[in-house]
């Protein structure tokens, strides 16, 4: 079974992320955090195949945050997709020079996400 | 799907709550030094809003967020000064927000290309030439791999405190990876009141694996030392402080106390406020009981030291909950300008619409009146203006061949008479075509041909329902949002509203309403299981009879009272509910003179005050209802509003009814 963690600060856009997840048929267990600090906190509980980041959060942002998992030994090997808005075109690519995988630009479509999912995680 | 509409709406509720705290103290603290996290919150806020609103599709709520998202981007880079204008157009944006996702909730839609179009207008208008960005070289100090991890939010910052001439410094501080949360805030409390927190963030290198490493960039005027000796070791300097010392603030505040609001003011939501006065009406009925209860006592044991306390303690008891009535209704006040800002909105908004050029002028914008009354007014009002732009304001080109100015004006005046605020909207457009109005009444068989009437009785005809000078119904003004929906709804409140023109001159709309809600006294009364209001005001007095009493002349039930002959509504029929169908029931007497009138009813409650209150779309196209009060324990109860039924049940014709029921009896 494939562990996920899903970062955004919005609760309806986690559970939305979730549903799109669940959609894929695939087992997966999908972890929520709510801030990037939630997030810090969860990366040592448990062995996540998928880290699905939004940007723009209160405490940290997505950025920060995949920095951080770029830079731990523990970490660097899960793939990040950055899940954000059009607005931050400059920050996705960014990320994408931290090491996030792909990005996924919000609104997004069911399949896109799915789609991207699938391709990352091999299934 | 698992999230739902529901969600969304309460998400963005929270959110919307958020962003005007934030708006808010933007705008008290806008001229005494604005945190830029406070402008990167709300900017947030509306970013979410955009996020989810766009996830579940609802176009115009995205539409509408984006473009304040723009905006308020625009302004947190530098690219638009936060000037007056832009602050209140910030206020006009959030309202808009609002309402959009109000409308959401609602499943109503309307057309937002038009306000879309004024907002972009705006954004371009008020940015500045080529933003005010520090040389891209500016960075030199700062390890390249910082600034990679920094979003252009976060560089912005960085480069606006570079040009400031602050110091930039790097803070790390380890924690304990399962409890960080309430040392790091503390660390960023203390670093936000004495400089700016630009950027924070972690890493884990050289650390054994439950502990965390958070790397802080400050922006501060402090020197290195100043700054080393408030936050400890483990910092680094990475660019210099160049800014001269600031001379210590004048008044020399300690520090502890820096993080103060200057402000005195508390936000609150009405619907508090409200619920505190549905408390007070359910204490001043314990109240009532109370001297009831004293009267009784009087009656058993006399005028004895202790009965007379009970009936001083309920009178001064009374005294004082009129008077925190009184002081809350005070607290509900707002100034009317936070309606005209809306109102002006409209303005521009039909004056693109329509091509006609409006300039639009507002006066005495801190009139006061209730946050409610404030709402129920905002409608109205709007229906007046876009009357007044419709058919008010010729074309630029009758204008012109007229002498005047090729754009009309329109002014919103209000000011404060005794209990009431007045407000004006007045426009230089063609005046009301008199001689129309008259031909019209005519035509409509309200006026007969000879009938001698001045301009002014004239003028109340534009009042009454279906009456337009006009034949074409354009988008603006439209139909059915006549001046006499203007003039019900108004009256409702203890409002009215007055109309003078003068050919070519213009026309200028008063309305009156009263300052605070309106407390009335009403009789509380029930039919079968329903309880209703009737005001005191529309009423003279009640009586019980039977069914014996009542005759029936022509289909219709008339009781003799004291020789005159009184028509009989039943309230039951009125309103197609259960009445107790007993054979005696009690009666009030409502109306004067033809249009007096008995409604029945199967019991007498008793009298209490009521605030009175709008009804729910749902219920609003039916006649013989006023509004909704709250009575006691959050029971809501429906106000009679003895005019329609008097006049929807005894129509034209009872005259003769009045002549044959005299005979009879």
């Amino acid at each position: 079974m494939k562990s996920v963690l899903v970062v955004d600060d919005s609760a309806t856009t986690r559970s939305l992320i979730k549903a799109v997840i669940d959609e894929i048929g695939e087992e997966m267990n999908v972890v929520e955090a709510g801030s990037g600090f939630e997030a810090l906190r969860l990366l040592p509980q448990h062995a996540f195949d998928l880290i699905l980041t939004d940007i723009n959060m209160p405490d940290i942002n997505g950025l920060e945050f995949t920095n951080f998992a770029k830079n731990d030994t523990r970490y660097v090997h899960i793939p990040i997709i950055i899940v954000s808005t059009e607005k931050s075109r400059e920050d996705i690519e960014k990320g994408l020079a931290l090491g996030a995988i792909a990005y996924v630009t919000k609104p997004f479509r069911t399949e896109e996400l799915q789609g991207t999912i699938r391709k990352v995680l091999k299934i | 799907m698992s999230a739902s509409k529901k969600d969304f709406i309460a998400e963005s509720e929270e959110l919307l709550l958020e962003a005007e705290s934030h708006l808010v103290e933007i705008q008290e603290t806008n001229s005494s030094g604005l945190r830029p996290d406070t402008l990167n919150s709300l900017f947030r806020s509306v970013h979410t809003i955009k996020g989810i609103s766009g996830i579940f599709g609802f176009r115009n709520v995205t539409d509408v967020a984006h473009s304040f998202e723009s905006l308020l981007d625009d302004i947190r880079l530098g690219k638009i000064e936060l000037s007056a204008d832009v602050l209140k157009f910030l206020f006009t944006n959030m309202d808009m927000l609002k309402k959009i996702i109000r409308d959401e909730d609602e499943g109503s839609k309307e057309d937002i290309s038009g306000y879309l179009i004024s907002m972009e207008a705006f954004r371009d208008s008020a940015k500045k030439g080529s933003g005010a960005s520090a040389a891209d070289g500016a960075f030199a100090g700062i390890d390249k791999s910082i600034i990679s991890i920094l979003s252009e939010y976060e560089e912005h910052r960085l480069k606006t405190n570079i040009r400031e001439n602050k110091g930039i410094y790097l803070k790390s501080a380890v924690y304990n990876l399962a409890d960080f949360e309430k040392e790091l805030n503390d660390l960023t409390a203390l670093i936000r009141s004495h400089g700016e927190l630009i950027s924070m963030f972690p890493d884990s290198n050289d650390l054994p694996p439950d502990s965390i490493r958070f790397n802080l960039m400050i922006g501060s005027i402090l020197p290195f030392d100043g700054l080393k000796e408030l936050l400890g070791d483990d910092i680094k300097e990475l660019i210099s402080c160049k800014a001269a010392p600031e001379p210590p603030p004048p008044q020399a505040i300690p520090q502890e106390m820096t993080l103060k609001s200057s402000t005195s003011f508390v936000r609150v939501d009405i619907e508090k406020l409200d619920r505190i006065l549905d408390t007070i009406s359910e204490m001043s009925l314990a109240i009532s009981a109370i001297n009831r209860v004293g009267k009784e006592m009087m009656e058993l044991y006399g005028h004895t030291p202790i009965v007379v306390d009970v009936l001083k303690i309920s009178q001064v008891f009374g005294r004082r909950i009129t008077e925190l009535q009184g002081q809350l209704l005070e607290i509900r006040m707002i100034p009317i300008g936070q309606i005209f800002s809306r109102l002006s909105q409209v303005v521009r908004r039909y004056s693109r619409e329509t091509g006609k050029r409006i300039d639009i002028l507002l006066y005495g914008e801190d009139a006061e009146i209730d946050k409610y009354l404030a709402e129920e007014i905002a409608d109205p009002l709007m229906h007046i203006i876009r009357n007044a732009i419709d058919h008010g304001i010729e074309p630029a080109e009758v204008r012109k061949s007229t002498g005047k100015k090729e754009s009309g004006t329109i002014i919103l005046k209000a000011f404060q008479r005794g209990n009431h605020v007045i407000i004006e909207v007045r426009d230089d457009g063609a005046g009301i075509d008199i001689e129309g109005v008259r031909k019209k009444a005519i035509e409509k068989g309200l006026l007969s041909q000879d009938s001698r009437v001045d301009e002014r009785e004239l003028l109340e005809f534009i009042f009454m329902p279906g009456f337009s000078t006009k034949t074409t119904v354009t988008d603006i003004s439209g139909r059915g949002v006549g001046l006499d929906v203007v003039k019900q709804k108004l009256s409702l409140f203890g409002g009215f509203v007055d109309i003078a023109t003068a050919k070519d001159a213009g026309t200028t709309i008063t309305v009156t309403m009263p300052i605070t809600l309106a407390v009335l006294r009403a009789l509380i009364v029930r039919i079968g299981k329903e309880r209703f209001a009737i005001p005191l005001t529309s009423m003279s007095e009640t009586f019980a009879a039977g069914q014996a009493d009542i005759q029936t002349i022509e289909g219709r039930e008339v009781y003799n009272l004291r020789e005159e002959p009184l028509p009989m509504i039943r309230l039951s029929r009125v309103f197609g509910i259960m009445d107790d169908g007993s054979d005696t029931f009690f009666t009030v007497v409502v109306g004067y003179g033809e249009r007096r009138a008995g409604l029945v009813v199967d019991e007498l409650i008793g009298h209490q005050e009521i605030i009175i209150k709008s009804l729910s779309d749902y219920l609003k196209g039916y006649t013989g209802l006023a509004g909704a009060a709250e009575i006691g324990k959050h029971e809501v109860i429906l106000v009679i509003d003895v005019e329609s039924v008097i006049g929807k049940f005894i129509s034209i014709g009872s005259g003769d009814l009045i002549q044959k029921a005299v005979s009879h009896v």
